[in-house]
């Protein structure tokens, strides 16, 4: 057995990079350290644009804006690019162009935000037409050789050939004639129905580095001369530091600086990450708590209680009476709905490694959006934009928390400019990230549904009570008191989140009432908590209206076809209606969000002492456009880890001001023995392009907890359903 | 000081005694392949091998680790990639952020070792790693796939 040799990031490399992002635009180089899937050191060869360099040896070297955080962007973008320009799969490689390149190249890449899942759908037709433009360009590069027309000539498979003279070339021979042509104006893409790459369920093509230890994380990062650094930041939000005695610590084995952050926080810097936050931990800290500090799980739910009947809410969506349809109803159900703060739960905690100088500032962290980072990285510096860089690597999980709110890189710039020149690794520990997250919102939903006679519905009231996203963390957005985004699901008909029922009469309304704990995107957002609110209810008028859920359904779905054909496909597969073995029961649910429509059937049980096995999942996708079948695969089961996570444990709970768990053993998670079978129905109708990382979280908990009530007759209002009681009485 | 007998090697370390295995691996031996995740033991992905048997490096003093004890990390699984674990886990496109993925691997690797033919309440009971991306149906399909192989009954 030998012990395999780790990759370091060299001096030159480092140095490299600088001079790189310091304008002159050398594109073999993306992060100081080599990957499987990243090529390094494209060294002087000519891109053919943007998006495409291909080397003397064929490789294709294909520009990824996107960030990569394991939900399969990478590889898809690469088969978009591929499939236009013909490729050759087996020679593909990736690398990131940095957002200090993207500034200086008049934003040629684009967006770098990768969230919403937007990574393809946002993209797919400008890296397709980069794609195809590159194979225009290489085709006419061959053709000028032979001197025959660029028509006569074709590629397949990074080779081009000339049928009638039976010549052929390599994409290798005439890439670097092909990268002084002028780009073409325009290109054709290909009909999706011919695709042979794109839409195929190709393998990943960053899984290798990642079963034998190779592959490097932002909290694996190493360079010469780096100190490593261990952040507390005031337990209360919006606290801040009132004194802390450095002396304490300061001789510690490993000990260089203890240093404050801002005002709110203080970081020990030491040799070695674990030297830092043991002298942390030993670290005596006085804390300004600030005003929140009395502020509990239990205050805030009185007060989110109150905008459930507040006069003051803004309109979503609106229909009709509402209030006439409830006042004239043969009858009306009524029930309230919570949602409680969720963190993402990242497995690798936050981190960034910062290198400042009074000229130069540098930072290397997993982002989702590299932009962001580097817009980050200039405001704590000091410096202008242009002396920045951000180089963004892999992330060990993102689900939201790394893309909008760069808190980590504020605090590693911070420190690592009270010691210039010296390389600065922010890791932090596990407590740290549980207890100072951007967290899923805190709302509550109270539902009034009117029904007729015959127990059709005639009318729905859905007032969400609670904290607004947007609000929190982009204020700007908030238009005469409305946060766009907090109807997710709910909004009238139209390409993106829209609510899949024709209800006559229909209000849904948002009193917003935000505490202190900073909300964030947290993979799902706030399609999450409204298909809980819409989805369970449904079911609870369906039961009211002594209707079987499905058809209940249905009957409102007349106008909605791209949600019904996806909640059917949903059904089939299932077989709703079929009799299941004795003890198991169904229950179903369906979403629009992220410009896909998702739909799932739940096959559970419940034990007479209370506990639930969930024993088959069924779930339908329609992304418009499935890019990779087995990706999307992998993000629908996932999505369930991460759905069902939330919907069976996830809970942050506040005291004092401050989240109370601190680390898994409090802040419960899904593990493998919970984990269901999972069956996915992508059933792509075409004409548009929806994400996939997102939507099905969403009809992870209505799914199960609509099952429940099947099996147990007890409805699950509150997340997470820990707080159900499901034994028999 | 201590010695560690680590992926075969004979390792001397200058470090404190209540220093956890992991950071001793990561910073001091510097295989950064084993990650640290939640440092009580909870999450699984600092998994290393001592004399085979799955162990959580995060809550695991140095002072603890005799120089007899045999560590292997993921990168001594094997030479060159090429465990049965690892070479489902490539076939089943196990990993998708892959943070958590070396553990996976190192307790699949000694469940499999342990009983080559678990069940999958075998591999439900054992496989207690968490994974946030959802990659537990794969981690299971690639154990139940090594395991029909035979090939941990090999060499």
């Amino acid at each position: 057995m030998t012990s395999a040799t780790l990759t370091k990031p060299s001096r030159r490399a480092v140095l490299a990079g600088s001079a790189a992002a310091a304008g002159a635009f050398t594109f073999g180089f993306s992060i100081p350290f080599a990957d499987e899937a990243s090529a390094q050191g494209a060294g002087s060869v000519k891109e053919i644009n943007a998006w495409v360099v291909v080397k003397p040896d064929d490789t294709v070297v294909i520009r990824i804006a996107r960030s990569e955080m394991g939900q399969g962007t990478l590889t898809g973008l690469a088969q978009l690019v591929a499939e236009e320009l013909n490729a050759d799969w087996s020679k593909v490689t990736t690398e990131y162009p940095t957002p200090g390149e993207n500034i200086v190249r008049k934003r040629v890449w684009g967006n770098f935000s990768t969230g919403g899942s937007r990574g393809i759908r946002e993209s797919h037709e400008y890296v397709r037409k980069g794609g195809a433009a590159a194979r225009t360009m290489l085709i006419q590069a061959a053709a000028a050789q032979w001197n025959v027309p660029a028509a006569e000539c074709a590629a397949e498979k990074s080779v081009i050939s000339h049928k009638s003279s039976g010549r052929s070339i390599r994409y290798g021979q005439v890439a670097e004639a092909a990268s002084k042509l002028e780009a073409p104006k325009d290109v054709a893409l290909k009909d999706p129905k011919d695709w042979t790459i794109a839409g195929k369920p190709l393998k990943r093509l960053d899984t290798v580095a990642k079963t034998n230890g190779s592959k490097v994380y932002g909290a694996d990062l190493k360079m010469p001369g780096m100190l490593n650094a261990a952040i507390k930041d005031c337990p209360v939000f919006g606290g801040k530091v009132k004194s802390f005695e450095a002396a304490k610590v300061s001789s510690m084995p490993g000990v260089k600086h203890v240093l404050p952050v801002g005002e709110t926080a203080v970081a020990v810097v030491a040799e070695t990450w674990w030297q830092a936050k043991t002298a942390l931990d030993a670290l005596p800290i006085v804390w300004d708590e600030g005003e929140h500090a009395k502020v509990s799980s239990e205050s805030l739910a009185e007060w989110l209680k109150e905008g459930l009947d507040a006069p003051q809410a803004v309109v979503g969506n609106q229909v009709g009476d509402v209030k006439g349809a409830i006042a004239n109803a043969a009858r009306v159900v009524e029930a309230v709905y919570a949602y409680p703060f969720q963190n993402h739960a990242t497995m690798e905690p936050m981190n960034a490694t910062a290198l400042w100088t009074p000229e130069r500032c540098e930072v290397w962290t997993p982002t989702q959006n590299g932009e962001a980072a580097l817009a980050a990285t200039a405001e704590a510096s000091g410096l202008p934009l242009a002396k920045c860089e951000a180089y963004k690597i892999d992330l060990g999980g993102g689900f939201g928390r790394r893309g909008a709110v760069h808190d980590w890189v504020t605090q590693v710039v911070r420190i690592a400019k009270q010691v210039p020149g010296t390389p600065i690794k922010l890791l932090w520990s596990r407590e740290e990230d549980m207890t100072h997250g951007r967290y899923h919102p805190l709302t509550q939903c109270k539902l009034t549904g009117a029904l007729d006679k015959d127990g059709n519905l005639t009318g729905l009231h859905m007032r969400i009570s609670g904290q607004s996203i947007v609000a929190g963390i982009f204020p700007q957005n908030i238009q005469n008191g409305r946060d766009p985004v907090v109807f997710q699901g709910l909004n009238a008909p139209g390409p993106e989140a829209s609510i899949g029922y024709g209800i006559p009469n229909l209000l849904i309304d948002h009193a917003m009432r935000n505490p202190h704990v900073p909300p964030g995107f947290w993979r799902g957002v706030n399609l999450n908590q409204n298909t809980i609110y819409l989805e369970c209810f449904m079911d609870e008028l369906a039961h009211a209206a002594g209707k079987d859920p499905l058809e209940f359904r249905r009957a409102l779905m007349k106008n909605h076809p791209k949600h019904l054909a996806v909640l059917n496909a949903a059904a089939e597969k299932a077989e709703w209606g079929k009799p299941l073995p004795a003890g198991v029961f169904r229950g179903i649910c369906q979403t629009m969000g992220f410009g896909s429509y998702v739909a799932a059937v739940a096959e559970v049980s419940v034990s007479d002492d209370g506990k639930l096995k969930i024993h088959r999942i069924v779930a339908a996708t329609d992304p418009g456009h499935a890019v990779n079948p087995a990706q999307i695969e992998r993000q629908v089961e996932g999505s369930f880890v991460y759905g069902l996570s939330a919907a069976l444990h996830g809970e942050c709970t506040v005291k004092d001001g401050r989240i109370v768990e601190e680390n898994f053993d409090t802040y419960t998670v899904m593990r493998l023995d919970e984990m269901p079978k999972v069956e996915t129905v992508i059933v792509p109708s075409g004409g548009f392009w929806g994400g996939v990382g997102e939507p099905t979280i969403a009809v992870a908990a209505p799914a199960v907890f609509n099952a429940i009530f099947a099996a147990t007759g007890k409805r699950v209002r509150t997340v997470p359903l820990a707080k159900t009681d499901l034994r028999k009485a | 000081m201590a010695k560690l007998n680590l992926n075969g090697k004979i390792i001397d370390v200058v470090v404190d005694g209540d220093t956890p295995l992991l950071w001793v691996i990561r910073e001091q031996i510097g295989l950064t392949g084993t990650k640290y995740g939640c440092g009580v033991a909870q999450c699984g992905a600092c998994t290393v091998h001592i004399d085979g048997v799955a162990t959580r490096s995060c809550a695991l003093p140095i002072s603890a680790v005799t120089e007899d004890q045999k560590i292997v990390t993921i990168e001594g699984l094997s030479p060159d990639g090429s465990h049965p674990v690892q070479k489902a886990w490539i076939e089943h496109d196990v990993p998708q952020c892959g943070y958590c993925q070396s553990g996976m691997i190192m307790t699949a690797a000694a469940l499999l070792q342990a009983n080559p033919k678990p069940t999958e309440a075998d591999i439900a009971s054992e496989m207690t790693n968490i994974c946030r991306c959802g990659t537990y149906p794969r981690v299971k399909a690639a154990i139940l796939d090594v395991a029909a192989s035979g090939a941990m009954n090999r060499g």
